[in-house]
């Protein structure tokens, strides 16, 4: 093993220096496509958890085969079909629009599943208490189950984050200039594979507070049990 | 079930609450065989009974928290079992207090009796918070406003409870095994707060086994057992001039230990 060699394929400091601006223009890429991609699938996935917990047959099954069908198609596979079928469908939706509608339905089937463990986590008694005091079923779920539910699952919630924002890389294979993407485009610029060494760092810096976050919560989950 | 008791004569006004014929079924079981029940203004009406005799759904079926099989509602008169009648309206004007308490554990006492003013009264934040602090006082818990419920005894945690039904000023107030729950020396807090409520002219249904307060305090007092009333009169007439067997024994068994 030359030292050197592995020093210029992997740690070559220079082409960092050199592409470092379109590294970060995939990392901010990453940053806006999470911040569209988590709270809308967080937020559908309430939604699915709530209509779910109504046990409205009718809204039940179709949501179950829904939730069911974007579990298990491979999120590379989503991603695919909205991307080039979308306009295909005659919707002219940019790539961006494309992949956030991909990662969104499909993370809002796992954040749904959560949710709903959560809620049913919840003893019956709070929704009669709620809903004996005049509020309808939506509103004792907003002020009342919903927050206690979502509470009880945030380590799992938060697993799902950090899978949902590590899953985004998947978006290079559409060519989404995020952060993976950029990486290896900055790789073929530099011929070495250095700047793929500096997207693994800035997922690391990224999502390593997030993984804290996780541990301290799930501590704090057990210490109250 | 020709023999339906429509209850008694009503006085000058509309009756609080009025259930007539209540049959509800789980399944196959029959829990409730035709129930009438009648609370006037102002009265406190206590409700006995073994478990499994009916009571506790007998008095979910007054605010419709379980849907009667057949039977009618009404409430001051509106018949709260016909169609189309917007439940959430109605249930404002009827508090509950159940045996688990069932306070929202992430928000704070005066959070748990503002939610609903705020939600469903429509009230501004200051209104809310000046009201809840009103029925805080009358459980005398407002130095307790901020406390969330796993700080307070489980007596506290009733008493707030109560004061989240009795915010909303309601016409009438159902207790269903207010003390059940309770150790021993907590029991006392809340009956004395059961008790003021009656003093201030509070209609009130309770089902519990506190016979002794029942004594005391009810204007009436209504044994149920497997679905049916069995008797039913003023504690006097219930507790030491008991007509029936069934009431009899039932009586030497909660009064034994």
């Amino acid at each position: 093993m030359d030292w050197e060699v592995i020093r210029f394929s992997f740690f070559h400091w220079e082409s960092i220096q050199q592409v470092y601006p379109l590294l970060l223009d995939g990392w901010w890429m990453t940053i806006k496509l999470c911040l569209a991609v988590v709270p809308l699938g967080f937020t559908l996935g309430c939604m699915i958890a709530t209509v779910h917990s109504f046990h409205v047959r009718m809204l039940n099954y179709p949501l179950i085969f829904a939730v069911d069908f974007f579990r298990s198609i491979p999120p590379l596979v989503l991603l695919i079909y909205t991307v080039y079928g979308l306009p295909l469908l005659g919707w002219d939706v940019p790539a961006f629009g494309a992949v956030v509608v991909a990662f969104t339905f499909n993370s809002a089937s796992y954040y749904g599943e959560i949710i709903r463990a959560g809620i049913e986590s919840i003893p019956k008694g709070q929704m009669e208490a709620a809903r004996s005091t005049g509020l309808t079923r939506l509103q004792a779920m907003i002020h009342v189950i919903l927050p206690q539910a979502v509470r009880n699952v945030a380590p799992d919630l938060t697993s799902n984050t950090l899978e949902l924002i590590k899953a985004t890389s998947i978006a290079s294979v559409v060519a989404l200039p995020e952060l993976l993407r950029m990486g290896r485009v900055t790789q073929g610029l530099v011929y070495n594979a250095t700047p793929l060494i500096a997207v693994a760092v800035i997922y690391l810096i990224m999502l390593w507070p997030m993984v804290r976050l996780l541990s301290r919560l799930e501590r704090r989950m057990m210490s109250s049990r | 079930m020709s023999d339906t008791d429509t209850g008694r004569a009503t006085g000058r006004r509309d009756p609080v609450v009025e259930a007539l014929d209540i049959h509800k079924s789980f399944g196959d079981l029959e829990v409730l065989k035709g129930v009438s029940l009648t609370v006037d203004p102002q009265e406190l009406v206590f409700i006995i009974g073994p478990s499994g005799s009916g009571k506790s759904t007998m008095l979910r079926c007054c605010n419709l928290l379980e849907q009667p099989t057949s039977g009618i509602v009404r409430i001051t008169g509106e018949e709260i079992t016909a169609k189309g009648v917007d439940i959430n309206l109605v249930r404002q004007r009827i508090g509950m207090v159940f045996q688990s308490f069932n306070l929202y554990p992430h928000m704070s006492a005066i959070g748990n009796v503002t939610l609903a003013l705020r939600r469903v009264q429509k009230m501004d934040a200051a209104a809310a918070e000046a009201k809840a602090h009103e029925a805080l006082s009358k459980v005398g818990l407002d130095h307790k406003a901020q406390s969330y419920p796993s700080e307070l005894s489980g007596g506290q945690q009733q008493r707030v409870a109560i004061a989240r039904a009795i915010a909303m000023e309601p016409e009438v107030v159902l207790f269903d095994e207010p003390t059940s729950a309770l150790d021993p020396e907590l029991v006392g807090s809340v009956l004395e707060v059961m008790r003021d409520l009656r003093e201030s002219g509070m209609t009130m249904v309770v089902v519990s086994h506190e016979m002794r307060f029942a004594e005391q305090a009810a204007d009436r007092v209504i044994f149920m057992d497997g679905g049916v009333i069995v008797e039913e009169g003023t504690p006097q007439q219930v507790f030491r001039d008991t007509q029936h067997e069934r009431t009899r024994s039932f009586l030497a068994r909660v009064t034994d230990h």
